[in-house]
């Protein structure tokens, strides 16, 4: 407990222009911060012993601002904690730093949000989909992606003569 | 998929994606100088179900059967992981009898995996024969699921506040002969591979990485345990009544093949000591949650309509924001079970409970908020993160698959190894195509 009061102050004092909230619903302790403080703060936790990056995702909020929230596990095994690092992430600019240099199984994990939700990892060494195909228009966990919509079958590379 | 050669007079060769000796359907591209890989790259998502767009447009009693499709030879290991988050959000805990039962199902389901996992090892090797003698063992194991959950593999036992049913009166004799089966299975799998010069040249050094390299790539489970680093989520963060039980997290020196072989081998055996000593401590009592637990649900107990209290009275606590009276009209029902069938046919108060618990637009209805919660699957921390609206329907279900991870570090295990070692070292890590891609 004191562990998280002393990590919520380093927190607070060293990154003041990102840092928002510390909140701890449910019992899984949160951190809120801007989307600009992702790669600093993300790279201050691994160094205080959140070692293991356990999932990157993202919620799609359709009609709030800001609209996607990524959101970032992390483990400590030292300390037998888990921490959750949500930022907010706006349509008009779905653009979040990559931290691909930080942790290496985060190029597929970002690679699966862009696939999903279209939110654009800077920096990343190879942004392309991984559970859809190329060809798919869309991104298909929007919240205005419509549960039942089809897409027409690839073109044939080589048609029959 | 745009892959680059390192060298010129290498050659390119794809693995899949349906090749006769992949588990699941993966494609493998293979940078190769000769007979070892120089690069190697993965490409995934012939297997996507949409789980988890599925997910938002289902409620969450319906979510329950397209969990078993995760990690279809473990299955029940899924369902208790799922179950426990919807529970943590709702902040329910269940009766002790269920949390014993849902811990020896578990462990059946980790052994049947692990079987799954390992026979295919020494297939891929040529020792059919571990193989057959693997799957039979299986076969005794998948037996004992049935006639617990009435299915062998999509077996959808757990429910949200305990499980579907109670164990039948033949359990212990028939769990006895499974176990018996599954040891003499591990004696003669010891005794066919574990000193055999064939397999140990094929899975010693094989398939190396090391323990930084392993928590770079998110690696958890037997993979992260085979190169001697000690994690276990039942140690760590136990859930059920893993910290009432005596058992061991067996480690690895070399994070290679045969190290990967032996930690699953071995975890077989302690999984055969949780469920020894859990069906010795198992209480008798109920399976489902018991009514007075579920504050501030329970407030009212249908079976005795004439003694409503009435709903003003009840104080809500302010994590149920999302559940309050003129949001939910039918609050004062229980709403995580679904009644006992008895009430049903004969009260019209339990039939509407029954009907008001499976349709679409009301049934379990948790309060708003965001949980992560995970358990030690048999590949690993399998973590669900769930996010709820208010409304009968999750708002977003997320899964942590330890394959993914599993898989994004493969290429780092195969390259500068043979040909042929990809297929032992692929199968070493057991991916689930199921769990892998959703």
């Amino acid at each position: 407990m004191e562990r998280k009061e002393e990590l919520n102050k380093e927190i607070q004092e060293r990154f003041q222009e990102f840092y928002i909230d510390f909140i701890s619903p449910f019992g899984d302790d949160t951190l809120i911060i801007k989307k600009e403080g992702i790669f600093p703060v993300l790279s201050f936790l691994k160094n205080y012993g959140f070692e293991l990056l356990l999932d990157i995702t993202a919620v799609d909020y359709l009609g709030k601002k800001p609209r996607f929230e990524v959101v970032y596990h992390l483990l400590s095994f030292k300390d037998r904690k888990r921490i959750r690092v949500k930022a907010g992430v706006d349509e008009d600019d779905p653009k979040v730093t990559t931290v691909t240099s930080l942790w290496k199984n985060a190029d597929w994990l970002e690679r699966e949000v862009w696939d999903m939700y279209g939110i654009i990892f800077e920096g990343h060494p190879n942004l392309k989909r991984i559970l859809m195909y190329e060809e798919f228009k869309g991104h298909p966990l929007r919240k205005d992606y419509p549960f039942r919509k089809r897409q027409p079958r690839i073109e044939l590379l080589y048609p029959e003569d | 998929m745009d892959f680059k050669p390192l060298r010129k007079d290498t050659m390119l060769l794809n693995m899949g994606p349906s090749h006769p000796a992949m588990h699941g359907i993966i494609r493998i591209l293979l940078e190769l100088d000769g007979e070892r890989v120089v690069k190697a790259d993965v490409e995934i998502g012939y297997l996507h179900r949409a789980f988890e767009k599925t997910a938002e447009n289902k409620t969450y009693l319906q979510v329950i059967p397209y969990t078993d499709r995760l990690n279809y030879v473990s299955p029940i290991i899924n369902n208790v992981g799922y179950c426990m988050t919807v529970e943590k959000l709702l902040g329910i805990e269940v009766p002790e009898r269920a949390q014993y039962i849902r811990v020896i199902m578990s462990e059946i389901s980790r052994i049947t995996d692990h079987l799954t996992c390992l026979g295919p090892i020494a297939m891929e090797m040529g020792a059919m024969t571990v193989f057959l003698y693997m799957m039979r063992a299986r076969e005794f194991l998948y037996d004992v699921l049935e006639h617990v959950t009435g299915a062998r593999l999509t077996v959808s036992y757990v429910r949200i506040g305990g499980v579907k049913a109670d164990l039948p009166s033949n359990f212990e004799n028939l769990l006895k002969k499974g176990i018996e089966d599954t040891k003499k299975c591990l004696r003669e799998t010891h005794g066919l591979l574990s000193k055999n010069k064939i397999f140990i040249d094929r899975t010693r050094n094989i398939g190396v990485i090391s323990k930084e390299e392993a928590i770079s790539y998110g690696f958890t489970g037997p993979v992260l345990r085979s190169t001697g680093f000690y994690y276990d989520v039942r140690k760590a963060f136990p859930y059920l009544i893993y910290d009432l039980l005596d058992f061991e997290v067996p480690l690895g020196e070399r994070g290679d093949n045969y190290d990967r072989y032996m930690v699953r081998m071995q975890e077989i055996e302690q999984s055969i000591r949780i469920i020894e000593q859990a069906m010795k401590k198992m209480p008798k009592g109920e399976i489902m949650v018991e009514k007075k637990k579920l504050e501030p649900y329970s407030v009212v107990d249908m079976s005795f309509s004439g003694k409503r209290i009435h709903p003003e009275k009840v104080q809500l606590s302010p994590n149920l924001e999302g559940s309050e009276m003129e949001r939910s009209k039918f609050i004062y029902s229980s709403k995580f079970t679904p009644p006992p069938k008895e009430e049903v046919y004969t009260s019209i108060e339990g039939l509407i409970k029954h009907f008001m618990f499976y349709i679409p637009t009301e049934g379990i209805k948790p309060p708003k908020g965001e949980v992560y919660f995970s358990v030690e699957g048999a590949n690993g921390e399998l973590g669900y993160y769930l996010v709820s609206d208010g409304s009968s329907k999750p708002y977003k279900l997320h899964v942590r698959a330890p394959c993914f991870h599993l898989m994004a570090g493969f290429p780092k295990m195969i390259e500068g190894y043979m040909v042929a070692d990809i297929i032992p070292t692929f199968a070493s890590i057991n991916m689930i195509g199921g769990e892998l891609e959703r």
